[in-house]
């Protein structure tokens, strides 16, 4: 308990950042997950085509060279500078969105034909059809998958303290220069991502049970 | 806007061919019907009436042949396409009720994003046509919580909400219980007798011979006969209606 008390700044720092690029991760890879998937059931091939292409590419690179790329690669290529924070929450948003794309797609698969093909009798155009019609019923039946692509992104986030981001995999190391015990620190650390991780898994729950679709 | 003189094809079908792979479904289909006319589309099963239905608001594609609504090519894709769906309304066997909306959101939801109408006054038209079709005190519940029966109504009241010049209708008892067929073949009965065009494709031959100008046969893909209710049933020309015929009064 010392190691926590002595440290709380520490912790306090880390998790608030873990926090930050979590919570800004999950809406960017939720929008462009979203938007990628809707791209992968379009009529148009070179849509399709571009987005299974970014899905495959992104998803079968370790997040750690993702990292690397936003954090050492990126500032080489004399664009706009940008911060390690804005770096991990980029690669971090990028590498999350193709997992959120893959469930919302499974979800797309669940919601039967004739429910699109009703959308379209009525006038709706592809677009409207899948905002109005398919994705709310999508995102309704992929809720508990949603749900571990975004526990796996809060721990993913840890990553991020290899590339200077101080969160809360970073809390050891700045613990060890104080003279604390290792293991005690990061079994607190350890503590606090399975509380957060429970918050995540009631909200869960709560969701299922107010969307669930009666067909 | 098309002015119509009595008599004008509201909807026209030209030589439209179609197949799935090896299988012919629509061979050299010719078909023109009228404004205010109830055309009955019958024939065994694979007989490809369905595809016939789909293929008029173009949820099946063609290979071949032309289909025009109301003067108008069908366009192929886009806006187009979508603004002229608009004007067909389409009753499918499975309802295809959006599960996730209620009834009244299942009627407005058309006049609102694709017409343009304010919520209010959508909601008071849709409110109308379920009374009309009998299911006004269902209007906040889920389609899920309807009989088959009730969302089969429903799914009438939303293609009407749109206003639609025409109404097809894919065999929409087929998925009923016996008990259920008959409210929605009334609200059909009912809509036929205001003047609405429309093409059924159905295996009720009560409907066909009560509300049917025409009853067009099919089989094997073509247009087999083309005759009004009483002679079709009284009088079958081809082998293949007699024989479809005789085995429907076996039981």
């Amino acid at each position: 308990m010392n190691t926590l008390l002595n440290n709380s700044d520490l912790f306090i720092t880390g998790f608030r950042n873990t926090l930050i690029l979590f919570f800004f991760s999950a809406i960017f890879a939720l929008v462009l997950g979203t938007i990628v998937a809707a791209l992968r059931v379009s009529p148009v091939p070179a849509m399709r085509a571009t987005a299974t292409l970014y899905v495959n590419v992104v998803r079968n690179t370790p997040l750690t060279l993702v990292l690397f790329f936003f954090a050492l690669g990126y500032p080489k290529l004399g664009l706009v500078p940008i911060d390690f924070t804005t770096a991990a929450i980029i690669g971090l948003s990028l590498y999350t969105a193709t997992y959120v794309a893959e469930a919302v797609r499974s979800g797309i698969n669940t919601v039967p034909v004739g429910q699109a093909e009703a959308a379209r009798a009525i006038g709706l155009p592809f677009t409207q059809t899948l905002t109005l019609v398919i994705l709310p019923q999508a995102f309704r039946a992929v809720i508990p998958p949603m749900f571990s692509v975004f526990i796996a992104l809060l721990k993913n986030t840890t990553v991020a303290a290899g590339f200077s981001v101080f969160e809360a995999g970073a809390i050891r190391a700045n613990l060890s220069e104080r003279g604390e015990p290792a293991m005690t620190g990061l079994l607190w650390v350890a503590l606090v991502f399975i509380i957060l991780v429970f918050i995540l898994s009631a909200l869960q729950r709560k969701l299922e049970q107010k969307w669930k679709v009666a067909r | 806007m098309t002015t119509h003189v009595p008599g004008d094809a509201l909807v026209s079908l030209n030589a439209v061919n179609k197949h799935y792979g090896q299988l012919h479904v629509l061979k050299d289909i010719n078909l023109q019907v009228r404004k205010g006319e109830v055309v009955v589309v019958i024939g065994p099963s694979g007989s490809g009436k369905s595809t016939l239905c789909r293929a008029i608001n173009r949820l099946e594609t063609i290979e071949g042949g032309t289909i025009t609504i109301d003067g108008k090519v069908l366009p192929e894709e886009g806006k187009e396409l979508a603004k002229l769906r608009a004007d067909v309304g389409m009753v499918f066997q499975s309802f295809n009720l959006f599960a996730h909306k209620t009834i009244l959101e299942n009627v407005t939801l058309g006049p609102i994003k694709v017409k343009g109408a304010s919520k209010a006054e959508a909601e008071k038209e849709a409110m109308a046509l379920l009374e009309r079709v009998g299911v006004g005190q269902q209007a906040p519940k889920l389609p899920a919580q309807l009989s088959g029966g009730q969302q089969q109504r429903v799914a009438i009241a939303r293609a009407l909400a749109m206003k639609p010049k025409v109404m097809l209708f894919d065999e929409p008892t087929s998925a009923l219980d016996p008990e259920m067929i008959n409210e929605v073949l009334d609200v059909m009965v009912q809509l036929a007798k205001e003047g609405m065009t429309m093409i059924v494709v159905t295996h009720e031959m009560g409907f066909a011979r009560k509300a049917a100008d025409r009853v067009v046969f099919m089989a094997d893909g073509q247009i087999v006969e083309d005759e009004t209710p009483e002679e079709f049933f009284t009088n079958p020309k081809s082998d293949r209606a007699k024989d479809f015929l005789s085995k429907l009064l076996t039981h």
